[in-house]
C-alpha cells in the first residue's frame, strides 16, 4: 500500500446495497474508482470493481506442500537414517505412524504461510498506522468510495454529480 | 437483493443499525471497568494466586505431592488436560465448522467461543507441563538433535503426535482468532479517544482500512483457515484419544475412542460456551445479539453430541461383554460396580440423561435450566475422563498391586490453578476486546434482523471519555 498523494473525491454511502449497485453504474459512466472501503465484506464488490481474483489460495497450497515435505523429511531422516530405531517391531521408517504429524505440519505451514502472505499482500503489519484515510466512518457504519482525480479525465462536478446520482449521501474532497 | 426466510426466527433482535452494532459492542471496551468486573477479576486473581502457590510447591517438591501411586500413575493431571482440551473444541467447531456449513447464528458467539478455545488450550497445556514433573525439560518433547541431551523424539508415539497436535491447534486457533479480530480492532482504533488505546488498538489492527480488495482476500483466507481448522480440531482429540487407545490397558485399548472423544469434546465445549455466554449476555446487555434462538440452537448441539456420547458408552459396554475378553469385561464391569461406581454413575447421569431433557422445547429455552445443565454436563465430562483414566488403572493384572487414588490438596490446588488462569484470561479478553464479532454481525444483519430500520447504517455516536452515556455526534446528523 503506497503512500497516498493528490486529490481525491470521496463518496460516502449509507447502505451496502446502494454502494454495490453504484459501482457498475459509475464505471459505466466512465468514472475510474480507486477503491471502496466498508465496515464488513460486501459480496460481489471486488468483482464489480474489477479487482482480479485473489491468488492467495495458490500460495496456501504451496505452503501446504512445503510443510508436508519438510515434516515428512524430518521424520524419515531422524527415524530412518540419523539414528535408526526399531519400535514395536516396526520398520524404522513406518509411514502410517508419521501421518498424524505430517498432517499437523501441513496445516501449520499452510495457515502461517497464508496469513503472512495475506499481511504482506495487503501491506498490513504492526506499526503501519494506515487509518481509513478517506473517512473514519468506514470501519463503523458507512461505505466509502475513493476516486483519484489525477486518474480521471472527467471534471470534479461531473464525478460529484454521478456519485450523488448513484446514491452517495455526501461527497467530500480529500487532499493529501 | 437480500431475502429473509420467514421460516427461521431472526438472529438479531431490536431493529439494530450498523452504528448500533458498533456502539453496543464497543461500549464495554471503551468504558472504564465496572465494579462487578473488578470484583470478578480480583476473585479470579486470588484463585490464580492460590493455584500458583500449589503449582510452585508441586514443582519445587516434585510429583510426590500428588496422590499418585505405582498403580495409578495418571490421575487428575491427565483428566484435567483432556477436559480442558475438550472444552476448547467448541470454539473451533463454532468458528470453523459452522462457517463451512454457512450457519449465520455463529456470528454472535464465535469470537467469545474462540477466545475460550485459546484459553482452554493454555490451561490444558499447563497440565502437560505439570505432569512432566520437571517442566524445565519440556523441550525434550521437541524434535531437537541428540546433542541437546536426548535422542530424537519417537515419532511413532502418540504422545509426540500430541505435542504437534496441541501446538498446531493452539497456534492455528490463535491466528484464526486474531485474523477475525483485526477489522474490529480497527473499528475500536478509529473510535479511540485516548492516546494509549489509539496506539495499542492501532498497532494490533495492523493498519486495516477495510478496502474491498482486503475484504475479498480476508474472506478467502477465512474460508481456507476454516477448512484447515475443521480436520485439525477433529485430529486433535483423535490424537488425544490415541494416547490411551494405542496402549494395551483394558478399558483404554478400544477403536471407538477417536469419534467418542471428539463428540465428548464438542459436548463439553458447548456446555462451557453456554456458561460463559449466558453470563456475558446479561452483564454486557447483549440479549439482542445472543438471543434465545442462539441458546436453543446450542442446546440442540449439546443434545446431539450428548446422545453420541451416550451411544458410545453403551457400545463400549456391549463390546466389552460381547467381545469375550475377560480382562476387558472386568474393566467395564468394575467401572460400573467396583469401588469407583459413584464416579461411573455420576458420569452416566450427567452425560447421558441430563442432555435428553433438552428434547422439551420449554426446557431448551429456559435460561436458568440451560445454565444448570451446562454445569452438570461439564461435571459429567470431567468424571468421564476420571473414570476412563483412574478406573482403568487402579485394578492391575496382579491383585497385590490393586490400589485406589485419592487426591491431595496439590491435585486439587493445581486444578484450581487452571480455573484461576482461565477466568483471569477470559475476563481480560471480555474487557479489552470486543466479545462479539462486529464485522460479521453487520454482514448478516440485513438478512437476519427482526425488523430492519429505515436507514440501516444508523447514526454513529461518539463517546466522551469518562461519561456513561454516549452522545450523538452533531457533525453527522
Amino acid at each position: 500500500m503506497a503512500e497516498l498523494s493528490g486529490k481525491y473525491l470521496v463518496g460516502v454511502y449509507d447502505d451496502d446495497d446502494t454502494v454495490l449497485h453504484a459501482v457498475p453504474k459509475l464505471r459505466k459512466a466512465g468514472v475510474k474508482i480507486k477503491e471502496v472501503y466498508s465496515p464488513f465484506p460486501i459480496h460481489g464488490l471486488d468483482e464489480a470493481l474489477g479487482h482480479p481474483r485473489t491468488r492467495i489460495g495458490i500460495a496456501a497450497f504451496m505452503f501446504g506442500v512445503t510443510g508436508c515435505c519438510c515434516v515428512l523429511t524430518l521424520m524419515i531422516w531422524t527415524m530412518g537414517f540419523d539414528w535408526p530405531m526399531i519400535i514395536g517391531g516396526k520398520d524404522p521408517i513406518s509411514i502410517p505412524n508419521y501421518i498424524p504429524i505430517t498432517f499437523e505440519g501441513t496445516v501449520l505451514f499452510t495457515a502461517f504461510g497464508m496469513v503472512i502472505t495475506f499481511f504482506i499482500s495487503n501491506g498490513l503489519g504492526p506499526g503501519t498506522h494506515f487509518h481509513p484515510r478517506f473517512d473514519v466512518r468506514a470501519t463503523d457504519n458507512k461505505f466509502v468510495m475513493a476516486i483519484e482525480m489525477s486518474r480521471n479525465s472527467m471534471s470534479e462536478e461531473e464525478i460529484s454529480r454521478a456519485l450523488k446520482d448513484s446514491g452517495a449521501e455526501e461527497v467530500n474532497i480529500k487532499q493529501f | 437483493m437480500h431475502v429473509t426466510s420467514p421460516v427461521r426466527e431472526p438472529l438479531i433482535q431490536g431493529g439494530k443499525t450498523y452504528a448500533d452494532v458498533t456502539e453496543d459492542i464497543c461500549r464495554h471496551v471503551e468504558a472504564t471497568p465496572t465494579k462487578e468486573w473488578k470484583i470478578a477479576f480480583g476473585l479470579s486473581l486470588i484463585v490464580l494466586a492460590y493455584g500458583s502457590a500449589c503449582l510452585a510447591w508441586t514443582w519445587w517438591e516434585g510429583l510426590g505431592v500428588w496422590g499418585l501411586n505405582k498403580t495409578v500413575g495418571w490421575a487428575w493431571d491427565i483428566t484435567n488436560f483432556v477436559w480442558w482440551v475438550g472444552i476448547g473444541h467448541a470454539g473451533t467447531l463454532i468458528s470453523a465448522i459452522l462457517l463451512l456449513f454457512r450457519q449465520k447464528w455463529r456470528t454472535s458467539i464465535n469470537r467469545a467461543a474462540e477466545a475460550m478455545t485459546i484459553f482452554a488450550v493454555i490451561c490444558a497445556a499447563s497440565f502437560i507441563l505439570m505432569h512432566m514433573g520437571r517442566p524445565w525439560m519440556a523441550y525434550w518433547a521437541l524434535p531437537l538433535p541428540n546433542a541437546f541431551g536426548s535422542l530424537w523424539v519417537n515419532f511413532n508415539s502418540p504422545l509426540v503426535w500430541d505435542v504437534f497436535a496441541i501446538s498446531t491447534y493452539f497456534s492455528v486457533s490463535l491466528v484464526f482468532w486474531y485474523i477475525g479480530l483485526i477489522p474490529d480492532l480497527a473499528t475500536i482504533r478509529d473510535r479511540a479517544t485516548s492516546k494509549v488505546s489509539k496506539f495499542m488498538y492501532g498497532t494490533f489492527a495492523m493498519g486495516w482500512d477495510g478496502s474491498a480488495k482486503t475484504w475479498a482476500r480476508y474472506e478467502y483466507i477465512s474460508l481456507i483457515l476454516a477448512g484447515l481448522s475443521t480436520p485439525l480440531v477433529l485430529s486433535v482429540h483423535t490424537i488425544v484419544s490415541m494416547d490411551f487407545a494405542t496402549s494395551v490397558i483394558p478399558g483404554w485399548h478400544t477403536t471407538i475412542f477417536p469419534p467418542y472423544f471428539v463428540a465428548g469434546a464438542i459436548f463439553s465445549g458447548f456446555a462451557m460456551v453456554q456458561n460463559l455466554m449466558l453470563i456475558t449476555r446479561v452483564v454486557y446487555k447483549l440479549e439482542d445479539y445472543i438471543t434465545l434462538e442462539h441458546i436453543e440452537t446450542m442446546n440442540k448441539v449439546i443434545t446431539l453430541t450428548g446422545s453420541v456420547v451416550g451411544v458410545a458408552y453403551i457400545t463400549e459396554f456391549f463390546i466389552a461383554w460381547y467381545g469375550g475378553v475377560e480382562y476387558e469385561y472386568y474393566a467395564f464391569f468394575n467401572r460400573m460396580t467396583g469401588p469407583y461406581w459413584w464416579a461411573y454413575w455420576a458420569m452416566m447421569t450427567c452425560n447421558v440423561i441430563s442432555p435428553q431433557l433438552f428434547w422439551s422445547r420449554k426446557l431448551r429455552r429456559n435460561i436458568t435450566f440451560t445454565f444448570f445443565i451446562s454445569v452438570v454436563v461439564n461435571i459429567g465430562m470431567w468424571f468421564e475422563r476420571f473414570v476412563i483414566i483412574v478406573t482403568s488403572l487402579h485394578r492391575d493384572y496382579v491383585p497385590s498391586s490393586w490400589s485406589m487414588f485419592s487426591p491431595t490438596r496439590y491435585d486439587i490446588g493445581d486444578y484450581i490453578f487452571s480455573f484461576g488462569l482461565f477466568f483471569t484470561l477470559f475476563l481480560l479478553f471480555s474487557k479489552y476486546l470486543p466479545v462479539v464479532n462486529m464485522a460479521e454481525v453487520k454482514a448478516v444483519l440485513r438478512s437476519t434482523s427482526a425488523q430492519l430500520p429505515a436507514k440501516i447504517a444508523g447514526v454513529a455516536k461518539v463517546r466522551q471519555r469518562g461519561t456513561a452515556e454516549p452522545v450523538y455526534n452533531k457533525d453527522q446528523e
